[in-house]
C-alpha cells in the first residue's frame, strides 16, 4: 500500500482480481452488442435472480466507489450541484448523476435496504433513462423482523421476477436460480471467512484491501467466478498466516473502521495508520455482504433471501448496530475504534454517536471519530484529521504501555 | 376573527396548550410525519400531536446527531432531552426518511416516553402487496395502542375519529379554496397558524372552530389586490414569518405542496368502508412526499397540477437544508414547472434560523420577475 522498502508482502490475488473486473466490465459495456440486457442494481439488492436470468448488473455505487479512489469526485459533484443537485446529497449519486458512462440500463433494480436515497437516485435515472424501475421495499427493522414485514416482502420477491420474465420476455429458470443461489451462499461464506482470517495476530491484510477485495462479492456474488476468486484468496490468507506475513509489518495496535472508507485518502491513512504500528483490521461496512448470512438457506434460497435482505446492517436499529460492533471488537480482539462520520451517508452516520457511547460504556477502547465524506475531497480537512489521528494513536500507545 | 385568534394564541405557548388538553385527561403521543396515523391514535383515546421544534439551541442533541442533520430532527430531539416535550405520553415514528428513521431509534433508546411505536409504512405506494402491507402495519399498530390502553378500539371508535378528521380536512381544504378563488381573503401568517393548530389543538375544539371561520370567509367578499398568486412547495414551513414577507413583497399564497399544509389534510378516507383499509387507501392516494415512491414522475405532475388549478403566477420552493428526498426532487420539479411557463424561486431554510431581510429581498425581486 505504500512505496516504502519495509512494505509488506503484496497480495497475489489483487492482479488477479483486477482482471476480473476488467473482464466484467468490458462484458458490460459490450452487453448490447451481445443481445445482452444490462440492469442496474442498488449495492445492497438481490442481485441474484439477474445472474439467473443472464442479466448483466451493473452497480453505480461501485463506479462512484471508483470515481472516489480515482480522485475524480470533486468535479463531478460540482457539475451535479451545477444541475442544481444539493451539495449535501450523497456525493456517489451526485457523480453518477452527473457523470453517466456506464453502459445504458434496460432496467433499474433499487433495493432500499441501505437508505432512502437510492429511491430517489433512482427516480433520477428512471426518468433520465426512461426505463423500468422495479423497487424492492425492504422495511427496517428498528427491533424486529415482522411477520408483516416477511409477508411483504416475500412478495416482492415474486413480483421481481415477474418484472424480470416480462422485460426479458423469457420464462425464469427456477433451477438456475437454485444454482446461482448455491453460489451466491457460497462466496458469502467465503468471504466471511476471508475478512475472519485477520482476527490472526499480526494481521495478514487490512480493512483498507477488504475495500478493495469487496468489488467482487457485490458485482459477481452468484458466480462461479466468485466462489474461485475467493477461495484463491482464502487460500492466499491462511498461507501469509502459516509464513507470518502481515500486512503490517511490525502491528501493534489493532483497529475497528466504521462507515464507508475515504476513497480518495485510502492510500495517505493506510500509511498514516502503518505508520503507527497500527492495522485497521476489520470494519463494518465489507461484512455488510456476509453479515445476513445466518438468514439464507442456500436450499430454499428464493424464500430465505427475503430476510437476508432485509435484514442487513444498516437496516436495523442503532442498538442492533451497537451490538454488532461490540461483537467485533471482541471477535478482531481490537484495541480502538475508528469512525467515518460520512456526510454522504445519513443512515450510517446518524446514530453513530450513540454507538460511540455504547461502546466506550461496554469496552476501555478509545474511539475516535473522523468527519468526512466518502468520495466528494472538500468535506475533507487533511491538517485536522491527521492531528486527530496522531493524538488518538498517543492515546492508545499509552494504554497498550 | 376571533376564532383565527384562538389558533394564534394556542401556538403561543405549546407547553401550556398540552397542561390544558391533560387536564381532561388525555394523554399526549407527539409524531413528526404526515403519514402518522392520527384517526387510530385518537381513536384509542389520545390527543395526536405533531410535534415542530421550538427553535432552541442544540446543545444536547449535539450528542446524538451531526451538524449535517436537519434542524427539524435536531430541534425536536433537542426539545425531548432539554424536557420541553415531558408533556408527552408517547411519540409514534412512521417511517419516514433517513435522518427520522435513525432519530426513532435514538428516541427510543432514551426511553423517556411510555408509549413508543415505529410504524414502518411501506415506502413505495403504487402496488397491491404494499397495500396489504399497509393495512398489516396499521392493524399492527392498533394492537399495540390496545395493549397501551387496555381496551379493544372498536370499528364504531374508528369510524368516529374517522369522521372527526375528515371534517378538519375538508373544511382546511375549503378554507384553502377560498383563499385560492378570492385570493387575499385570509392572510397568510393566519393561514399558517390555522393549519399548525390544527396539527397541535384539541381536535373537537378545531373541528367546532373551523367550520366557523369557513362560514365567516364565504360570506366576505374578496379584497382588491394585484398580489401575484404562489404555490408554495417543500418539505415544512413552521414560519409565519415566511407567510408575511411574501405578502410584504406582493405575492399571495393560493395553495400548497407542504407537509405543514395542502399534503397533510388533503383527501378524505372513506367512511363506509373497513376503516384501517379506508386508512390506508387514504395514504396509498394521497398527494405524495418525496420520501415514498408511486412513479417517477408523480410529484413532477402534481406540482404542475396544483399550479395550474391555482392559477400560480410562480412556485416557491421552501426546502429544509439537509432534507435529502426533497433537495433529489428539486431539479426535475423545476424543470417541470418551467416547461409550463411557471417560474420558480429557491429557497433554503434553516428551521433554526431565518434571515428575514435577506428573504425579503429575494421575494421582491422574485415577485417583481413573475
Amino acid at each position: 500500500m505504500s512505496d516504502k522498502s519495509s512494505d509488506p508482502k503484496k497480495i497475489n490475488c489483487a492482479k488477479k482480481m483486477r482482471d476480473i473486473m476488467t473482464t466484467y466490465y468490458l462484458d458490460a459495456m459490450t452487453a448490447e452488442q451481445n443481445n445482452k440486457q444490462v440492469a442496474w442494481i442498488t449495492s445492497g439488492g438481490p442481485v441474484e435472480p439477474l445472474v439467473a436470468m443472464d442479466i448483466i448488473p451493473i452497480y453505480p455505487e461501485n463506479h462512484g466507489a471508483m470515481i472516489g479512489a480515482s480522485k475524480m469526485g470533486e468535479d463531478l459533484c460540482i457539475k451535479a450541484e451545477n444541475m442544481g443537485y444539493s451539495s449535501d446529497l450523497c456525493s456517489y449519486a451526485r457523480t453518477d448523476i452527473s457523470i453517466g458512462g456506464l453502459p445504458k440500463p434496460d432496467m433499474l433494480i433499487c433495493c432500499n435496504n441501505i437508505c432512502g436515497t437510492v429511491l430517489k437516485w433512482y427516480e433520477v435515472q428512471a426518468r433520465y433513462y426512461n426505463v423500468p424501475l422495479f423497487i424492492l421495499d425492504t422495511p427496517i427493522c428498528h427491533t424486529r423482523y415482522s411477520p408483516e414485514v416477511a409477508k411483504y416482502v416475500r412478495a416482492q420477491i415474486d413480483e421481481y421476477i415477474i418484472f424480470l420474465e416480462k422485460i426479458t420476455k423469457r420464462k425464469f429458470d427456477y433451477d438456475k436460480m437454485a444454482q446461482v443461489g448455491k453460489l451466491a451462499y457460497e462466496s458469502q461464506v467465503l468471504w466471511q471467512k476471508v475478512l475472519n482470517t485477520t482476527a490472526h495476530k499480526p494481521s495478514p491484510m487490512s480493512a483498507f484491501d477488504a475495500f478493495f477485495f469487496l468489488a467482487l462479492i457485490v458485482t459477481l456474488r452468484g458466480t462461479q467466478i466468485a466462489v474461485g476468486f475467493y477461495k484463491d484468496l482464502l487460500a492466499e490468507m491462511r498461507q501469509r498466516i502459516k509464513d507470518g506475513i502481515s500486512m503490517v509489518p511490525n502491528e501493534k495496535h489493532r483497529l475497528l473502521w466504521d462507515n464507508l472508507p475515504i476513497w480518495y485518502r485510502l492510500k495517505w491513512l493506510s500509511n498514516k495508520f502503518s505508520d503507527h504500528n497500527a492495522c485497521l483490521v476489520a470494519d463494518t461496512y465489507t461484512s455488510a455482504w456476509c453479515g445476513a448470512i445466518k438468514y439464507t438457506d442456500k436450499n430454499n434460497f428464493l424464500d430465505s433471501i427475503a430476510e437476508a435482505y432485509t435484514r442487513i446492517y444498516l437496516n436495523i436499529g442503532v442498538d442492533q448496530m451497537a451490538n454488532q460492533v461490540l461483537d467485533m471488537i471482541k471477535f478482531y480482539d481490537v484495541n480502538g475504534f475508528v469512525m467515518h462520520s460520512n456526510r454522504s451517508c445519513k443512515p450510517y452516520s446518524f446514530g453513530q454517536m450513540d454507538i460511540m457511547r455504547i461502546v466506550r460504556e461496554k469496552t476501555d477502547i478509545p474511539v475516535l471519530m473522523i468527519e468526512a465524506d466518502m468520495v466528494d475531497p472538500r468535506n475533507f480537512s487533511h491538517s485536522q484529521v491527521e492531528t486527530r489521528i496522531d493524538a488518538f494513536m498517543e492515546i492508545i500507545k499509552q494504554r497498550s504501555r | 376573527m376571533k376564532e383565527i385568534k384562538i389558533f394564534h394564541n394556542a401556538l403561543k405557548d405549546v407547553s401550556a396548550l398540552a397542561s390544558k388538553i391533560k387536564e381532561n385527561q388525555k394523554k399526549i403521543i407527539g409524531y413528526l410525519c404526515s403519514y402518522a396515523p392520527e384517526e387510530l391514535i385518537y381513536a384509542a383515546g389520545f390527543h395526536p400531536m405533531r410535534l415542530f421544534s421550538s427553535k432552541s439551541d442544540i446543545i444536547l442533541a449535539e450528542n446524538h446527531l451531526q451538524t449535517y442533520c436537519c434542524s427539524l430532527v435536531r430541534g425536536i430531539l433537542e426539545d425531548s432531552l432539554s424536557g420541553r416535550l415531558d408533556f408527552l405520553d408517547g411519540t409514534v415514528f412512521p417511517h419516514t426518511c433517513d435522518s427520522i428513521q435513525r432519530l426513532s431509534d435514538i428516541w427510543r433508546m432514551q426511553g423517556r416516553y411510555e408509549f413508543f411505536a415505529d410504524v414502518i409504512l411501506p415506502a413505495k405506494l403504487n402496488t397491491q402487496s404494499a397495500r396489504t402491507y399497509m393495512v398489516d402495519v396499521l392493524t399492527r399498530f392498533k394492537k399495540d395502542l390496545e395493549a397501551a390502553i387496555n381496551r379493544e378500539i372498536t370499528d364504531a371508535d374508528l369510524q368516529k375519529s374517522i369522521k372527526k378528521f375528515n371534517l378538519i380536512r375538508s373544511n382546511l381544504s375549503k378554507i384553502y379554496a377560498l383563499q385560492s378563488k378570492k385570493p387575499g381573503i385570509i392572510k397568510g401568517a393566519d393561514l399558517y397558524a390555522i393549519v399548525k393548530g390544527s396539527m397541535i389543538m384539541d381536535k373537537d375544539e378545531v373541528a367546532n372552530l373551523l367550520p366557523v371561520i369557513v362560514n365567516n370567509l364565504e360570506k366576505t367578499d374578496a379584497p382588491e389586490t394585484k398580489g401575484k398568486r404562489i404555490v408554495l412547495t417543500g418539505s415544512i414551513c413552521d414560519s409565519p414569518d415566511i407567510y408575511s414577507v411574501i405578502e410584504t413583497a406582493g405575492g399571495i399564497i393560493v395553495g400548497d405542496d407542504l407537509c405543514t399544509g395542502q399534503r397533510w389534510f388533503e383527501g378524505l378516507t372513506l367512511e363506509d368502508d373497513a376503516p384501517l383499509v379506508a386508512i390506508a387507501e387514504r395514504y396509498m392516494g394521497r398527494m405524495i412526499c418525496p420520501a415514498k415512491h408511486s412513479s417517477p414522475t408523480a410529484r413532477g405532475e402534481n406540482i404542475v397540477s396544483l399550479a395550474r388549478k391555482n392559477k400560480a403566477a410562480g412556485v416557491v420552493f421552501l426546502l429544509l437544508k439537509f432534507c435529502d428526498p426533497h433537495a433529489f426532487d428539486y431539479p426535475y420539479l423545476k424543470e417541470f414547472l418551467e416547461k409550463e411557463g411557471i417560474k420558480t424561486l429557491l429557497i433554503e431554510i434553516d428551521d433554526q434560523q431565518q434571515n428575514l431581510g435577506q428573504l425579503s429581498t429575494r421575494f421582491e425581486t422574485f415577485i417583481h420577475y413573475i
